[in-house]
């Protein structure tokens, strides 16, 4: 199979400029992306850079953009992107991150946010004799967050790190899971707590989903994300603004059918915060400006619901019938 | 250029190497670890199926030992087994009070599956990627103590170490390329653990990731260290076609069937009792066996899931269902998976005593880059996770206190001098039609020939001539890349020198064992001679050539008897 590939390149010691470069190679049917990359390497141009270790997506290190998205490239193969023959495969490095040459980049923004979330059990009980009795439920839960191999895909990809460095992003959320759902720890109150009021928290993500379709160990972060909030509303320590924003945004939808965008910020920041309903104030006139909040959602002192609100409230009705019945 | 120092030295970051680090932290050591890549991807993560430990109260140590020592075939040291057997309980709960995630059975215990070998379930686990979660639990253990200020521990991440440094008895330490920026330093310390993992890539194909290139084995046996029982090479039995990945032997723990072109359960000829839950020699053996004869199918035969409940894939052995569809477009619920026989692990390695201890002073080594040897001529799936830890924390102690009332040695005139020259030579060869990769490709295909499941003298000697002449290849052979950050080119090359050595001293030890054993199986010698080869080989590396000596094998209260499953 004759394969295009077109990698970004970046040499630190050649200057600051990056360049892409072609490469054409023949290889067999069922290759991939990262045997692409291997023969480049050792047959090609012995100055390409990458990391790959264990060829079978347990190692996490071979984690890069391939046609702009993150993925492991020794789980992708050539087939599943190229659709027309001579189509060309664009490898980039991963992002939200430095390059420190070609496609291997500077993983440390990763690792920091992983040490803020305290990433090690804390038992508080007294120890016991033999193992800890859990239900082998509670531990396949947490198996499934203990799956991640910190490969880095969904925090390259991941949208809010992009604008926002406080967000502790994808990864290392997940493993803040694999603590805050592990019924062997004593600290779950804490951590939720942390989690929730901390700059950069799980209240910050937009749940794009982005995450959950560039892993490639089927983590979910972004659901590991929406349970810790859960978990945070349950254990009480969910108090700020991320979990106003979104009773005030279902408690909208819920009287209107629809977003009511003029009360949705003084409910999520709190009605008296005036330096911060002040500071928004510009925001407001640009979304305006810009459509994204009409006018006439502006202007009327009273809004009306729209029509057949009853079959939105019944859906609501429903849905807490359903987490009730869950509950018991 | 710089010179560190340390109490002790660690060089790699897998299970061996953490647990030792850590087991040396807590002895007040200051602690210097270094590792080619970041500590979790290192090759533990690829044990999938689990790892051993008699905790049952059905279940006993003796049991356990009595297991390893008959997976053996006799070969493994029986004081050194005892030692792994003993510990293993306490240190299987040590893992899981400090956070691995176990199966559970219904009463919220540790849960158990069968493994190859063994008498008893006695393997625990974590479905199928039981080796990652032990691992990344390990280096949560790294942060936790680094978070709570104890003594200090640097961890050069991304750092190889290139030669290890001795003054003509001690190990001082190592010279080491930092692979971010290309400079030469030198670390000197009062104890060095080796912990650098297997020579997997010796072999063409291989179950071991892309890093095993046996640099510890190498390093170690260039200062004076002796290699011992090389010649016993594990092939796993159900590794992928084509690239050689793992498919856990858990599979056939939780039922998998093995099956010829015929549709036959052929293990029933070989191992009647445990079938496909036989030792794994004697599986590969079996699958090469029905493949030489004829009834394989493209050079493989088939690992059949297709009567276990999906469900039950899906909790225990989710990882290779996944490895199967993206990497052999097999889903294993519904169709049998093609596998053969591959190199998966090095049962030799330096040998060292119970405490990971070597012939050179100063100089430890735990894990598989080690041979103590509880492993002997075959190694029992799920025990090479409990001898990384066991050995790895041994070795961390062992090289602490041993060093408690020393100083760190000075470093030697000229040493990172002499590195740097030797390193810019293999820059400054004249280019030629040769690659790196290509003597590599050379050498894996040709022992993957000569010296896998079926050995005779022919094919050996053939072998030792090979290498002889990849050596001459490896003497000319420049590295292209001539950058200084990030120089893989560079890195591989010296891997390669690594690799040639292990090759040649696996091939000396094939020719010298002139029996069949465990791993070892000659046509021309194909039975066990106890009378003769109840030793182990040692070959030691002097400036005149490789010496061969031999030493017993440690008898304590199993005798040898006739194998079969």
């Amino acid at each position: 199979m004759k394969i295009a590939l077109n990698v970004k390149r970046f040499d630190p010691e050649a200057g600051n400029e990056t360049r892409n470069q072609q490469y054409a190679i023949d290889l067999p049917e069922h290759s991939t992306v990262l045997d692409a990359l291997i023969h480049v390497r050792e047959y090609v141009d012995a100055t390409l850079a990458l990391r790959c270790s264990c060829r079978s997506a347990i190692c996490g290190s071979c984690a890069m953009r391939v046609d702009k998205q993150a993925c492991l490239a020794c789980k992708t193969k050539i087939t599943d992107i190229v659709k027309e023959e001579g189509q060309e495969i664009l490898v980039e490095p991963m992002g939200n991150m430095p390059v420190i040459k070609d496609l291997v980049t500077d993983m440390e923004v990763h690792w920091s946010k992983v040490r803020q979330v305290t990433p090690w059990l804390r038992p508080t009980g007294p120890e016991p004799e033999r193992e800890y009795l859990v239900s082998n439920d509670a531990m396949m839960d947490v198996a499934g967050a203990m799956n991640c191999i910190h490969c880095g895909a969904c925090v390259s990809d991941c949208p809010v790190l992009e604008i926002d460095k406080s967000f502790i992003a994808p990864a290392a959320l997940a493993k803040a899971y694999r603590f805050a759902g592990d019924p062997r720890d004593g600290t779950h109150k804490e951590r939720l707590q942390m989690l929730s009021e901390t700059q950069g928290g799980i209240w910050d993500c937009t749940r794009c989903n982005m995450c959950v379709e560039v892993c490639p160990k089927d983590v979910r972060p972004m659901d590991l994300i929406m349970q810790l909030r859960d978990k945070a509303v349950a254990a009480g320590v969910a108090g700020g603004t991320g979990k106003r924003h979104g009773d005030a945004f279902s408690s909208s939808v819920r009287r209107l059918g629809r977003l009511d965008e003029m009360r949705l910020l003084p409910e999520s920041v709190g009605i008296f915060n005036a330096p911060r309903l002040l500071g928004e104030l510009r925001g407001a006139f640009r979304m305006m400006r810009v459509g994204k909040l009409p006018w006439k959602h502006a202007l009327p002192l009273v809004s009306k619901p729209i029509p057949g609100i009853k079959h939105v409230r019944r859906l609501f009705d429903q849905a807490r019938r359903e987490e009730k019945e869950t509950k018991e | 250029m710089a010179v560190f120092q340390h109490d002790v030295l660690v060089i790699g970051a897998g299970l061996a190497g953490m647990r030792a680090a850590l087991a040396a932290q807590g002895e007040g050591a200051n602690v210097g670890m270094i590792s080619k890549v970041h500590p979790v991807r290192s090759h533990s993560n690829a044990a999938q199926g689990g790892i051993n430990a008699a905790l049952d109260a059905g279940d006993s140590w003796e049991e356990h030992a009595f297991d390893t020592i008959k997976g053996s075939d006799y070969l493994a040291d029986q004081d050194s087994v005892e030692v792994l057997c003993q510990e293993a309980g306490s240190e299987l709960i040590a893992l899981e009070n400090m956070g691995v995630i176990f199966n559970r059975d219904e009463a919220g215990r540790l849960g158990t599956r069968m493994f190859g070998g063994a008498s008893k379930a006695r393997t625990y686990f974590v479905g199928d990627i039981t080796g990652q979660a032990i691992l990344h639990v390990m280096y949560e253990q790294l942060m936790k103590a680094e978070g709570a200020g104890q003594t200090p521990m640097r961890i050069y991440e991304e750092w190889l170490v290139t030669s290890l440094i001795s003054d003509g008895d001690r190990c001082l330490g190592a010279t080491l390329l930092d692979i971010l920026t290309g400079e030469i330093h030198a670390v000197l310390a009062k104890g060095t653990i080796i912990a650098t993992g297997g020579f997997g890539r010796v072999y063409e194909p291989s179950t071991n990731a892309l890093i095993c290139t046996g640099d510890g084995m190498s390093q170690a046996w260039r200062i004076g260290a002796p290699l011992m029982d090389m010649e016993m090479v594990q092939h796993h039995p159900t590794t992928l076609k084509g690239s050689g990945v793992l498919i856990t032997e858990g599979a056939r723990g939780e039922g998998a069937y093995l099956l010829n072109s015929e549709g036959d359960r052929f293990m029933e000829k070989y191992a009647p009792n445990a079938m496909e839950l036989a030792s794994r020699d004697v599986v590969s053996r079996a699958e090469q066996t029905e493949i030489n004869e004829g009834r394989g199918i493209d050079g493989c035969v088939l690992l059949d899931m297709r009567h276990l409940p999906e469900k039950l894939i899906q909790e225990r052995l989710w990882q290779i269902r996944e490895l199967g569809i993206d990497l052999a477009g097999v889903d294993v619920v519904k169709e049998p998976i093609p596998i053969q026989p591959g190199c998966h692990y090095a049962m030799g390695g330096i040998k060292t005593d119970v405490h990971g201890a070597t012939v050179v002073p100063g100089l430890y080594a735990a894990g598989e880059v080690a041979c103590v040897s509880v492993h002997g001529g075959n190694r029992l799936g799920a025990n090479s996770l409990l001898d990384t830890v066991i050995f790895g924390r041994r070795s961390g102690i062992a090289a602490t206190t041993t060093g408690r009332d020393m100083d760190v040695p000075p470093l030697p005139d000229g040493v990172i001098e002499n590195e740097k020259q030797r390193l810019q030579e293999l820059f400054d060869r004249p280019q030629n039609s040769d690659r790196i990769a290509q003597i590599r490709w050379d050498l894996g295909v040709s022992m993957d020939k000569n010296v896998a499941v079926f050995r005779d003298a022919d094919g050996l000697q053939e072998q030792q001539e090979e290498i002889k002449k990849l050596k001459e290849r490896y003497a000319s052979v420049p590295v292209e890349d001539k950058g200084k950050v990030f120089n893989t080119d560079l890195i591989f090359a010296l891997e390669l020198g690594y690799l040639l050595d292990c090759a040649e001293a696996i091939v000396i030890g094939a020719i010298g064992r002139t029996e069949s054993r465990g791993a070892q199986f000659r046509l021309d010698y194909p039975e066990r001679n106890d009378e003769e080869w109840l030793k182990h080989i040692l070959l030691t590396y002097t400036p005149e050539g490789i010496r061969t000596d031999y030493t017993p094998v440690t008898i304590t209260q199993w005798a040898p008897k006739e194998r079969t499953y």
